[in-house]
């Protein structure tokens, strides 16, 4: 069940972060459904051989962040909340536009060019998909 | 109920050329704590004595509720200990030991030591003195597994194993803290190793405890923040920089407190934060060390 979760030491991110990912993504591929219980931190921690603090740090982070539901002495759920896959997809998305707006003023490029390019990348990929529709 | 295992209080032990110097230890039952340190640096004597191999001349000991070394015939039917000094008859056989341990603890478990003699890939009728280096700790883990102890305490358990090895000995380790009133403690130079499974790390440098936390606080507060300063700029002294390297304009600063307000104060100064690039254990380990031992003598 969890066993397909890779956790790398050359990642360069901490192990928590990998984990986090790696728990919403199965989330926002609805692998893991709402109200789905998921292993518990012990569990998950001896799947991946890493340490119980580790695992237990990101759940932490995933219930405060409303992905999952931590009980005590019951283990974890999926949070019961249809709009999850979504929300990640949006957090993700969030995230790289960030990442992006980073490299584009490392760049050099004015908030004005960054933006252009961002609709560019979309008007390629929706003609991409127009040309496909009329094939 | 004491959720502690392991306690030291202010433990102190004075050799001719070594000391050991107010120790204090909390180890939490159901965690694993890896204990680093240089060759030397006091992790074996600590040990010893938590062991009640070796006397402290002042100080307190606790393990499992046991003063120590007063109660250590009680203490060490629950403690399981395998250290780089493998006490096992060189002419008999592992099934030989296996048969010896059974009846003198009572929590010996048959089959867990079976299932770990296909696991650790290791052959019952086979002389301890036949094995290869890596066999004979696996054979002395087996043993020491197979007991069920509340507290496992090992000394350089992957030291000389091949990585295979170290992986199935890793894995059988997280595999004891399935349960929750099971404890392990490990020494290792091996940062690696203690990144990927302890929770709880202490470092020792010349014998003195200089650094204990869990690891996921050290792992977050230990970062490396590369500037870029304005010409005719110094960098001032700020609080929290345990190191600075790098070159004039392009300084690296490591530290142990991090957090946002360290950004903000590098960029009040003018300065223009590169990067900011978390440490390993490793790293955190060696910076710790170096910044302790400045302006203290050798």
């Amino acid at each position: 069940m969890h066993s397909d979760f890779v956790i790398s030491q050359s990642d360069g991110r901490p192990m928590y972060l990998q984990i986090m990912e790696q728990v919403k993504q199965r989330v926002a591929v609805g692998e893991w459904a709402p109200g789905e219980e998921i292993p518990s931190i012990r569990q998950l921690a001896m799947a991946l051989r890493v340490s119980v603090i580790t695992v237990k740090r990101a759940y932490l982070e995933l219930e405060r962040e409303g992905v999952i539901l931590t009980q005590q002495g019951k283990g974890s759920i999926v949070a019961p909340n249809s709009e999850l896959g979504p929300r990640l997809y949006d957090e993700q998305f969030r995230e790289r536009l960030e990442q992006a707006a980073r490299l584009g003023t490392l760049l050099g490029l004015s908030g004005e060019e960054i933006a252009r390019r961002v609709q560019d990348a979309a008007q390629r990929l929706n003609g991409g998909r127009f040309t496909k529709e009329t094939v | 109920m004491n959720d502690l295992s392991v306690l030291f209080e202010g433990v102190s032990k004075k050799y001719p050329h070594f000391s050991l110097e107010d120790i204090h230890l909390e180890l939490p039952t159901g965690s694993i704590m890896g204990f680093i340190g240089a060759n030397g640096a006091g992790k074996s004597t600590t040990i010893r004595i938590l062991m009640g191999l070796v006397h402290q001349d002042a100080g307190q000991v606790r393990v499992l509720g046991h003063s120590m070394p007063a109660d250590q015939t009680a203490a060490k039917l629950d403690i399981g200990f395998v250290s780089e000094d493998l006490r096992l008859y060189g002419a008999a056989t592992l099934d030989w030991h296996m048969g010896f341990m059974q009846p003198i603890y009572p929590r010996w478990d048959q089959r867990y030591a079976e299932s770990l003699l296909r696991r650790f890939d290791l052959k019952p009728k086979q002389t301890i003195r036949g094995l290869s280096h890596g066999q004979r700790v696996k054979a002395a883990l087996l043993l020491a597994l197979a007991r069920c102890p509340r507290l496992l305490v090992l000394d350089e358990p992957t030291t000389g194993l091949d990585p295979v090895a170290r992986q199935e000995v890793l894995e059988e380790l997280m595999a004891v803290l399935a349960d929750e009133e099971r404890t392990i403690l490990f020494s290792s130079h091996n940062t690696l190793d203690v990144e990927q499974i302890s929770d709880r790390i202490t470092f020792i440098d010349r014998g003195r405890i200089i650094d204990s936390d869990d690891k996921e606080v050290f792992l977050d507060r230990w970062r490396r923040l590369r500037l870029v300063l304005p010409p005719e700029v110094d960098l001032p002294r700020l609080p929290g920089i345990v190191q600075v390297g790098g070159s004039g304009r392009l300084p690296v600063l490591t530290t142990n407190t991090f957090g946002p307000a360290m950004v903000a104060a590098c960029a009040q100064m003018g300065a223009t934060v590169q990067a900011v690039d978390t440490m390993t254990l490793e790293e955190i380990f060696v910076a710790n060390v170096h910044s302790r031992r400045e302006g203290q003598p050798a």
